[in-house]
């Protein structure tokens, strides 16, 4: 199995893409580069959440919930005491991680659309406590985080490339991994999977804590690069459409298509601003007429034209 | 002797209100295959799954090799060494046939990311043993239905269980991947395996098992070797009714011989890969009563859903000679053929009267109250209970609902699937005279699907046998027993 990953083409060809990536500071501007470092980061929200709806088959409103802890963890701890980067980033691993665990128990035990509904009312739950606590939040306004990673467009687009390409090589072997194997298999057919001998809440659970770690990461990491945290990026219901819709739009139970669908939605909407109000109409129906045409999304749609041709 | 592997004692299990198994015992030796038979609704299904934990058992005890398991989550019953084949199931497909067997041998841990060579080479000796060989590199869904149902087994055999349970085995394959899905069984059994298998008849399973436990409303009615169940008076009581009192009409007394009300000719139909109909006709007449028997998945639904134009078939189908063929489902109700369906489909969250009204949308006031009337005359329970939810009722009195809205909308003919799924024998009386009456008063012509026969050959003018989607024999109802009698015990 192992050998099949290596011998895969989408993780070459995706290989490739990174590489050429790589040597985009060379020739685009500071700006592009600052884009794209949001949309990395963007790109592992996805990932993370594919892992949850597209293997385990849970859909989790809450994907900004997980994202949020992490931020807002890692940057009150700066602003409060200033302690190494790396020290408050893995304190905000560990708050989404705890938080996805608090979430999760409760929400694995009920079925169906009640599941997606707990993780919604937890992120509205987050968003009012931010806005509610603001002496500590920054509430409304936001938080202003006093140390940042480095000032230099590069270093944060290489380091963002490269933790999107070490998170992405990581979520990708899970899902082809015999634990990814038995979580597609809970995910479809949970009572057959439960008589194989799986015990489903267990392979959910993990899979809902390996999203939390990389969505807690890569909203620590954002706040660092981008100085502040604020509710409207990272835990508002919106945010989280975003992340849902890239994952969906770049082919959903694809791991890698969820990249690709997230830099779309935060280049293309980025491109169109000009448009004002409209660029957000014209990006979400692109989006939806490519989902209910392709379901595959867009990685399913570059696949079938490869085996067609 | 060897210890029995599986030891079933005094099992209960509840639904609400519903007793679904009432205290069952049997114990399975190893290398010992036991058939669980009995109708649709006897409670064989929950007695599987409540062995395994996906419903726990309300009372009594379940013992695996002298363990008790009783009320045990699935997961750490199957650790225990309890396998299921199941009748539906839903393959990874995007997965290869390989990767799916593969998944029945992997641990349940979190730890293990990278199978190891015996694993992998295990997979593919399973895929051998079942005959998967050839397709290890296809995906599930390209696959003949036959052998999607041996990945079933191979994936129940990967974990190397001491008991499997086997859930209908041989539901929709044909006679030659009957014999070929029964070695497989059989070779269970020979590896010394205790092998429990569920199914409707004895017939079908005669051929392979060593004992039999026959069941009936949740209840054991007989237990033995296939000879004793065969010949036990219950039993033939339960499958064929006794001594049966037919009033068949003769078919040359009905007025349209020649072009009849309904005429089915050369239908197929496909569901995907697996052929659920080959080569069905079948005529019935005006104002005739026509009865298709058939075990469960042997396409009468099917049959119906065609008819009603609700799936796509080829083939003719034809109302006093006209084709219905490319009618909607709306359509061919509206012209008058009404299916009263077998998942009875009511408004749970509206009131019974609604529910009638809604059936009689289209007549005048005066018509209604007129219909209504003659209804309450046919199921009177249904007028007490009129401002009652449809949801609250009885199985009995919904499936009387079903019929009374069917009947509202006035049809010419009227299609009844498997009105006595899951009921009670006291309310089956009650639907059967309801039948008869109708029979005896009015003009309606109509459609019987069932698996009960003793519920279907009283009213019946004709009879058609459905076997694996094939017309096996037709004929007069007083013949039924001498010729085809011995196929449904």
């Amino acid at each position: 199995m192992l050998s099949r990953i290596l011998k895969s083409r989408e993780i070459w060809f995706s290989l490739i893409i990174v590489l050429c990536a790589a040597t985009l500071p060379v020739y685009v501007s500071g700006y592009v580069l600052g884009l794209l470092t949001i949309a990395y980061y963007f790109g592992v929200f996805s990932m993370a959440w594919d892992l949850l709806f597209g293997f385990a088959n849970e859909v989790n409103f809450g994907p900004s919930f997980l994202i949020g802890l992490g931020a807002y963890t890692a940057g009150i701890l700066d602003s409060l005491y200033q302690p190494p980067i790396f020290i408050c980033v893995l304190a905000g691993v560990a708050a989404a991680m705890i938080g996805g665990v608090v979430l999760a128990l409760p929400a694995l035990r009920v079925r169906g659309p009640y599941f997606g509904l707990t993780t919604l009312v937890a992120v509205l739950m987050l968003q009012n406590f931010v806005v509610v606590a603001a002496n500590l939040t920054g509430g409304e306004i936001g938080l202003t985080v006093p140390d940042i990673i480095s000032v230099d467009d590069k270093v944060n687009y290489w380091l963002a490339l490269g933790f999107m390409t070490i998170s992405g090589l990581i979520l990708y072997g899970l899902s082809r991994s015999p634990v990814g194997l038995i979580l597609q298999a809970s995910g479809q057919d949970t009572v057959q999977a439960g008589a194989l001998g799986f015990n489903i809440v267990k392979h959910k659970l993990a899979a809902f804590l390996v999203s939390a770690f990389f969505s807690g990461l890569a909203g620590a990491l954002m706040v660092f690069y981008l100085g502040a945290a604020s509710v409207t990026t990272f835990v508002d219901v919106t945010v989280g459409v975003q992340v849902i819709i890239g994952a969906v739009l770049g082919g959903r139970r694809t791991i890698l298509g969820a990249v690709l669908g997230a830099v779309f939605l935060i280049v293309a909407g980025e491109a169109l601003r000009p448009l004002g109000e409209l660029a957000t109409f014209i990006v979400s129906a692109v989006a939806l007429a490519v989902i209910l045409a392709f379901p595959g999304g867009l990685l399913g749609l570059m696949r079938g034209s490869r085996g067609a041709s | 002797m060897s210890e029995p592997l599986l030891v079933v004692d005094h099992m209960t299990k509840r639904f609400g209100g519903l007793v679904a198994v009432k205290d069952v015992s049997f114990s399975i030796r190893p290398g010992e295959i036991l058939g669980l038979i009995g109708p649709n609704g006897s409670g064989k299904s929950t007695v599987m799954k409540s062995i395994l934990g996906i419903h726990p058992p309300d009372g009594g005890s379940v013992k695996v090799d002298g363990t008790e398991v009783a009320g045990w989550a699935p997961h750490k019953i199957a650790q225990r060494g309890v396998g299921m084949v199941f009748q539906h199931s839903r393959p990874l497909h995007r997965q290869t046939v390989f990767e799916n067997i593969l998944l029945g041998l992997l641990p349940d841990r979190l730890t293990y990311l990278i199978p190891d060579a015996a694993t992998e080479r295990r997979a593919r000796e399973i895929a051998e043993k079942v005959g998967l060989g050839h397709v290890l590199d296809r995906r599930p869904g390209t696959l003949p239905f036959a052998d999607l149902r041996k990945m079933e087994i191979a994936k129940a055999i990967a974990r190397n269980p001491r008991i499997v349970l086997v859930d209908e085995p041989f539901a929709g394959l044909t006679s030659r991947e009957t014999a070929a899905f029964a070695q497989l069984i059989r070779e269970m059994r020979d590896d010394g395996r205790a092998v429990l298998i569920v199914d409707h008849n004895v017939r079908s399973v005669a051929a392979l098992v060593d004992r039999i436990y026959a069941m009936y409303v949740g209840e054991r009615i007989a237990e033995g070797s296939v000879d004793d169940v065969l010949r036990d008076e219950t039993v033939r009581r339960v499958y064929l009714g006794g001594a049966l009192t037919v009033a068949a009409r003769p078919e040359s007394s009905f007025k349209d011989v020649d072009t009849p009300f309904l005429a089915v000719d050369k239908l197929d139909v496909f569901y995907g890969k697996a052929q659920a109909l080959e080569d069905v006709s079948l005529k019935v007449h005006k104002g005739e009563f026509v009865a298709v028997v058939g075990l469960n998945g042997a396409g009468k639904t099917t049959l119906f859903n065609a008819i009603s134009g609700l799936v796509p078939y080829s083939g003719a189908i034809k109302r006093e000679g006209t084709a219905l063929a490319g009618r909607s489902a709306a359509k061919v109700a509206r012209g008058g053929i009404v299916q009263a369906p077998e998942g009875r489909d009511l408004f749970t969250e509206m009131s019974v009267r609604e529910n009638l009204e809604l059936g009689g949308a289209r007549l005048t006031p005066e018509e209604r109250e007129e219909r209504l009337d003659w209804l309450y005359g046919l199921f009177p329970i249904l007028k007490t209970r009129g401002k009652q939810n449809a949801g609250t009722l009885s199985g009995g009195e919904q499936q009387m609902l079903t019929i009374a809205r069917a009947l509202m909308m006035k049809p010419d003919m009227l299609i009844l699937d498997e009105p006595t799924l899951g009921l009670a024998p006291v309310i089956m009386e009650q639907i059967s005279k309801a039948l008869e009456k109708l029979r005896q008063t009015t003009p309606l012509t109509v459609l019987l699907g069932e698996q009960n026969v003793t519920f279907a050959l009283p009213h019946a003018d004709r009879v058609y046998v459905l076997e694996h989607g094939r017309i096996v024999w037709e004929g007069d109802p007083s013949r039924f027993e001498a010729d085809v009698g011995e196929r449904y015990l």
